[in-house]
């Protein structure tokens, strides 16, 4: 049942991928599709970081409604590079090699993370709403303390930041950020090694403690991993606030089952189309310019809403 | 409110007030001579320039913060009290937002309307966001009061979520970006006062504050105590909505005044809504100044928004209220 749902899904995102590389092409088919297919690949790790990141967050935390963007991992790691910049400045950040740099911001940005909301998990353990909210509030402080930051940045070095204040999918440039899908498709394989044993942690801390499991050192794993994929999606397309949190909730709908080996593949494949048909709809059919990171917004705040109002909290 | 508290409550609450008030002066008088250009006490009294710049653009800056802070605060306690949930203050339930889309719309459908008219657009929207947030809030279960600052939280990202829809269509951002990031540089005599209209609804808050006490205890105990609870409901909405209004479209939008200051002076000062109103008043003020002054001196002479400012430090004090709050209540 379940499979021939995750089926149905791929199909869809086939399609929607065979639409997005072929739909109004002129010219040289070769140039064209080149760039397009680029594009493609990076879109479609940006929804599978996304997707698989917001399900392990929501597994370890035990509640259905936090997602690493709500509590600002996202935020977290633009702050990371911008305290760089203002630390070192921007030409010397620039002039930094790109994978040492990224692999460096990714390394700060899992013991941050780590040291955060490990903290922030296992406190507010039993008390999911407080935990909640402290969470999204911390979100919120992140975001505000890397506007100051930026604000503190020189403006003729602002733009070694380059990151926008919302995601942007059709200016994505895979070329120089090869490392950052590396960084991304190792995370996934590392997330999909652990499928089983996040089933067991779903079952909640005491029960998977007593089926042998070590809840800390997999509560770390699981958010270091999460640091990974939230760094390759954030340096592809930039924050994201409300996107896992709609694509997790449609596969738990749509797939109804608890098995990760079948809720965060689903998960990916929702958000490929969301993204992959959401893009093609939005740039070629309705000509609105980046607007779908704004309508994704939109909807997963409803989501989100309908959640609380629903009790979809625990 | 208990009657034997009355008697504790009152002398300390003028202490506080006191105390508040000479901390004010004190910020008030440094905001006078903080600023991208220099101007000393002996310049003020040597040249008419001196003079000049104070009269034009460090007085009406420093009475707009003192303004916004104080309305806001006031704003965000008359929300606590409507909601019946301390977590919760005009920009994280819909209200800002709701007052930057009837702004918006305003600016689309008559580009050409003059203040007044873009003011009540304003506020008609944010009344609109904000009685909706408290009908989702009625549904929700009064024993989980967490649950009512994430409704609002939701619902304040969703109306934000909108607002970015529309303005970037019609290449509008940079207006959102004003009314919703609440700054004072721009302020300058003439461009600030119509913020002296948020002194009516303070007053208005006041002479109404015990019976927004009444309305916090629900609507059945309003009711049994005799308060006419709509009225006083839609009243409390009103000065919610018209404040914040007022304060989008003159400076912006200024995040965790409203929720922070109320709280930490209800710490100190009780929960008796008439005697901790003015306190609340000062300490809003206060803090607003203080955020515009760090934003004025920490990247001298360039200067940080102070909705950044209060944004950083306003987050840090409302997480550690909800963590160091356990058991109680909201």
């Amino acid at each position: 049942m379940a499979h021939r749902g995750l089926a149905i899904l791929a199909a869809a995102l086939a399609l929607s991928c065979l639409v997005y590389l072929v739909i109004g092409v002129r010219g040289n088919w070769g140039f064209v599709l080149a760039l397009r297919a680029e594009r493609l690949a990076a879109l479609l790790l940006v929804a599978a970081s996304v997707a698989v990141a917001t399900q392990i967050f929501q597994t370890v935390s035990g509640n259905r409604i936090l997602t690493p963007a709500i509590v600002g991992f996202d935020a977290l790691y633009i702050l990371i590079q911008s305290v760089l910049v203002l630390a070192i400045g921007g030409l010397a950040a620039a002039q930094l090699p790109e994978i040492g740099r990224f692999l460096g911001e990714t390394a700060i940005l899992a013991l941050a993370a780590v040291a955060l909301f490990a903290a922030l998990l296992r406190g507010a353990a039993g008390d999911v709403q407080r935990m909640v909210l402290a969470g999204i509030v911390l979100g919120v402080m992140f975001r505000s303390l890397t506007a100051f930051v930026q604000r503190l940045i020189d403006p003729n070095e602002f733009a070694a930041v380059q990151i926008a204040s919302f995601a942007r999918f059709n200016r994505i440039e895979a070329g120089p950020l090869w490392i950052a899908m590396a960084v991304g498709a190792a995370a996934l394989a590392g997330a999909w090694a652990m499928r089983h044993r996040l089933d067991v942690m779903a079952l909640g801390r005491d029960h998977a403690i007593s089926l042998g499991l070590d809840h800390r050192r997999m509560l770390m794993t699981a958010l270091v991993l999460v640091a990974l994929l939230t760094a390759t999606a954030t340096a592809l397309v930039g924050p994201l606030a409300f996107f896992g949190l709609l694509v997790t909730s449609l596969a738990h709908l749509v797939l109804r089952d608890h098995r990760h080996a079948v809720l965060m593949p689903g998960a990916a494949l929702i958000a490929g189309i969301v993204l992959i048909a959401g893009q093609t709809v939005f740039e070629r059919a309705l000509g609105l310019a980046a607007t779908l990171g704004v309508v994704v917004e939109f909807l997963g705040g409803l989501v989100f809403l309908a959640l609380l109002l629903g009790r979809g909290w625990r | 409110m208990p009657p034997a508290s009355l008697p504790t409550a009152e002398p300390r609450a003028g202490r506080h007030a006191a105390l508040a008030l000479a901390g004010l002066a004190l910020l008030a008088g440094a905001s006078l001579f903080v600023g991208a250009a220099p101007l000393s006490a002996s310049a003020l009294l040597a040249d008419g320039e001196g003079a000049r710049m104070l009269m034009l653009s460090r007085l009406p800056r420093t009475l707009a913060c003192l303004l916004t802070g104080a309305a806001m605060a006031i704003a965000g306690l008359v929300m606590q009290m409507l909601a019946r949930n301390r977590f919760v203050e005009p920009s994280t339930v819909g209200s800002a937002q709701g007052a930057a889309l009837g702004l918006l719309a305003v600016t689309l459908v008559w580009p050409a309307a003059g203040l007044a008219a873009k003011m009540l657009a304003a506020s008609l929207a944010s009344l609109a966001g904000t009685a909706a947030f408290l009908a989702m809030v009625r549904r929700l279960p009064v024993t989980q009061p967490l649950l009512v600052p994430l409704a609002g939280l939701a619902w304040g990202a969703i109306l934000g979520a909108a607002a970015t829809f529309i303005a970037w269509e019609t290449d509008l951002m940079q207006f959102l970006e004003i009314w919703l990031n609440g700054e004072f540089s721009g302020v300058v005599q003439g461009r600030y006062e119509i913020l002296w209209l948020t002194g009516i609804f303070a007053a208005a808050a006041y002479l109404l504050a015990d019976r927004f006490t009444i309305a916090g205890l629900g609507r059945d105990a309003a009711v049994g105590l005799g308060l006419r609870y709509e009225r006083v409901l839609l009243l409390g909405l009103l000065i919610v909505a018209a404040v914040t209004a007022l304060t989008v479209v003159t400076v912006g939008m200024i995040p965790f005044v409203g929720l922070v200051v109320p709280n930490l002076v209800r710490m100190g000062a009780g929960d008796n809504i008439r005697a901790a109103l003015p306190l609340v008043a000062l300490a809003g003020a206060g803090a607003v100044l203080a955020a515009d002054l760090v934003g004025r001196l920490v990247i001298h002479p360039f200067e940080v928004p102070a909705a950044t400012v209060f944004g950083v430090i306003g987050a840090g004090v409302f997480v550690w209220l909800i963590v160091t709050r356990r058991g109680h209540g909201a």
